[in-house]
């Protein structure tokens, strides 16, 4: 890891204004992320995690503070930034080649180059022989396979997941889960992941951000003890169920505070 | 075979549901029959079918008939073809631009519940009794609609798509040539097919007033003189030419969009 942090989020807060008044989406709220790490971020639903990502996309203004990319302060959404939603936003008229080639082709790059790309990400998320698919064709894990390369192989700086498994069922989940750390493994991204389910924050991350119910506020930072490379079989290890349980605990009590406020 | 027949929402025999839609069109017909045949209208109001056969063939075989339906046509296709290529661009700036929704949504809004019938004395002051006349009519009864249907059609597109495209380098005009464009484009046919059907319905309007030629014109004349038959196969006509353009749009929609559909190409 690099001394100076790859993501810095410097004081960012949110807030909506609607008829009723003015609405704190999120806190002031600070943290890094190095180059390479994978970090979680683990929330009830509507505690503004999804906003924090918004605005390190670029798609979403803070109503304060900054975030810097590499030293550099984030104006508006960038190809180095690249992000995966939780709904399916495959272009359905390009075939699963065309959509993974989509950022390469506004750059530029010369076909035979994509191509390549094309190969190695297809290869890479287990999708080899779909290229020519379109994407009615393929089941919601595929599509958000699909669009993970996509957004790679722009090679961005950054790769943002806003619950990107969250639509899937739960053994599509677990398997999804595994193929990204694969692919984070080859690819080196650093990768901010948004996410309400504990057991795929500790699976995933280096380091877990948990956030309190609206308005929305880092509430703690846990370094994840697991090594790597993990797979499921460290989702049965003592320290990995141990911190299971003190997560848990964590997001019953900002759940119920959101139930009853 | 019966089965599920009274039940909403669930699926029925095929036979069963083509031979509903056959026996429908049989029913109007026994009726009709019914009603000419057995005398209890007068021919005068509701000539009988075989007359309304032999008043179409020999319509068809002295040929004049041809000519009307061309003109027609090509004044139906013009009108048609100048709305939507203004209304289809502009619908999609309102759908994508908030500012151009802001200047013409009111606007357009307000003038489409104006009846297209009712500016045709106006047309006539401005612009004469010539071929333009019978075009504007068709223009104005469709363009605002149309315009207004594409605008929601783009606006609809999925909002994620918009911002992935972002995330992912497109800039404005890239953004509209390469997600808005395609991913509208279905919808944008559609709503072509559906306004084209509208236009079909103007244009014995636009030949209500000063034509010389055409269908409507030819409805008009023979209501003059008479001639009930020839009014029906008129109207016969021009709804299977609407007919007939609907299945060509439904064609081109099918062949050009098999991204939609699970078989793929």
């Amino acid at each position: 890891m690099t001394a100076t942090p790859k993501l810095v989020i410097d004081s960012v807060g949110k807030v909506f204004s609607t008829k009723s008044g003015q609405i704190v989406a999120l806190d002031q709220t600070s943290f890094t992320v190095a180059e390479g790490e994978f970090v979680t971020i683990l929330g009830p639903s509507g505690c503004g995690k999804s906003t924090i990502l918004r605005v390190v996309a670029g798609l979403e203004e803070p109503t304060s503070g900054h975030v810097y990319l590499d030293g550099k302060e984030i104006k508006g959404p960038g190809p180095d930034r690249g992000m995966v939603f939780q709904s399916y936003t495959l272009y359905p008229w390009l075939t699963v080649k065309d959509n993974i080639t989509f950022g390469l082709d506004l750059k530029g790059v010369p076909k035979k180059e994509q191509d390549e790309i094309a190969r190695h990400y297809l290869d890479l998320i287990g999708l080899k022989g779909f290229d020519k698919h379109y994407p009615i064709q393929l089941s919601g894990g595929m599509k958000q396979r699909v669009a993970i390369a996509r957004a790679l192989a722009n090679d961005p700086q950054i790769l943002l997941m806003d619950e990107p498994f969250g639509a899937l069922d739960a053994q599509t989940r677990t398997i999804m889960q595994e193929i990204l750390l694969k692919v984070w493994e080859e690819s080196k991204k650093t990768i901010l992941f948004i996410t309400h389910d504990v057991e795929e924050s500790i699976f995933l991350g280096d380091s877990i951000y948990v956030m309190t119910a609206r308005p929305g506020r880092l509430k703690k930072n846990i370094k994840v003890p697991l090594p790597r490379p993990r797979d499921y079989h460290n989702k049965s290890s003592e320290p990995f169920l141990a911190l299971k349980q003190e997560l848990l605990g964590l997001i019953r009590e900002e759940s119920l505070k959101a139930v009853n406020p | 075979m019966w089965k599920n027949v009274f039940t909403p929402n669930k699926d029925i025999a095929k036979p069963l549901y083509t031979g509903a839609g056959i026996a429908t069109f049989l029913i109007l017909i026994l009726v009709w029959s019914a009603l000419s045949y057995g005398g209890l209208v007068n021919p005068l109001f509701l000539p009988a079918p075989d007359k309304i056969i032999k008043t179409a063939v020999s319509m068809f075989q002295s040929g004049e008939i041809w000519t009307d339906i061309g003109i027609s046509f090509s004044r139906v296709a013009l009108g048609f073809v100048l709305a939507a290529i203004v209304g289809v661009p502009l619908g999609m700036l309102m759908g994508s631009l908030r500012i151009m929704e802001g200047a013409f949504e009111p606007i357009i809004g307000f003038i489409r519940y104006m009846p297209a019938s009712a500016f045709i004395p106006l047309f006539i002051l401005w612009i004469g009794l010539g071929e333009t006349e019978k075009m504007a009519v068709i223009f104005f009864g469709t363009f605002f609609q149309l315009t207004l249907m594409v605008m929601d059609v783009t606006k609809n597109i999925q909002n994620e798509l918009i911002e992935v495209s972002y995330t992912l380098g497109a800039r404005r005009f890239q953004l509209f040539r390469r997600v808005i464009l395609p991913a509208s484009l279905p919808g944008i046919v559609d709503t072509l097919r559906i306004t084209f059907g509208w236009a079909w319905t103007y244009l014995v309007v636009a030949e209500l007033v000063g034509a010389s030629d055409g269908l409507g014109y030819m409805i008009m004349q023979a209501s003059r003189f008479l001639k009930p038959d020839k009014i029906i196969v008129g109207i016969l006509i021009i709804g299977v030419l609407g007919l007939i353009m609907d299945l060509i749009f439904k064609a081109i929609y099918r062949a050009s969009f098999s991204w939609m559909r699970k078989a793929g190409s």
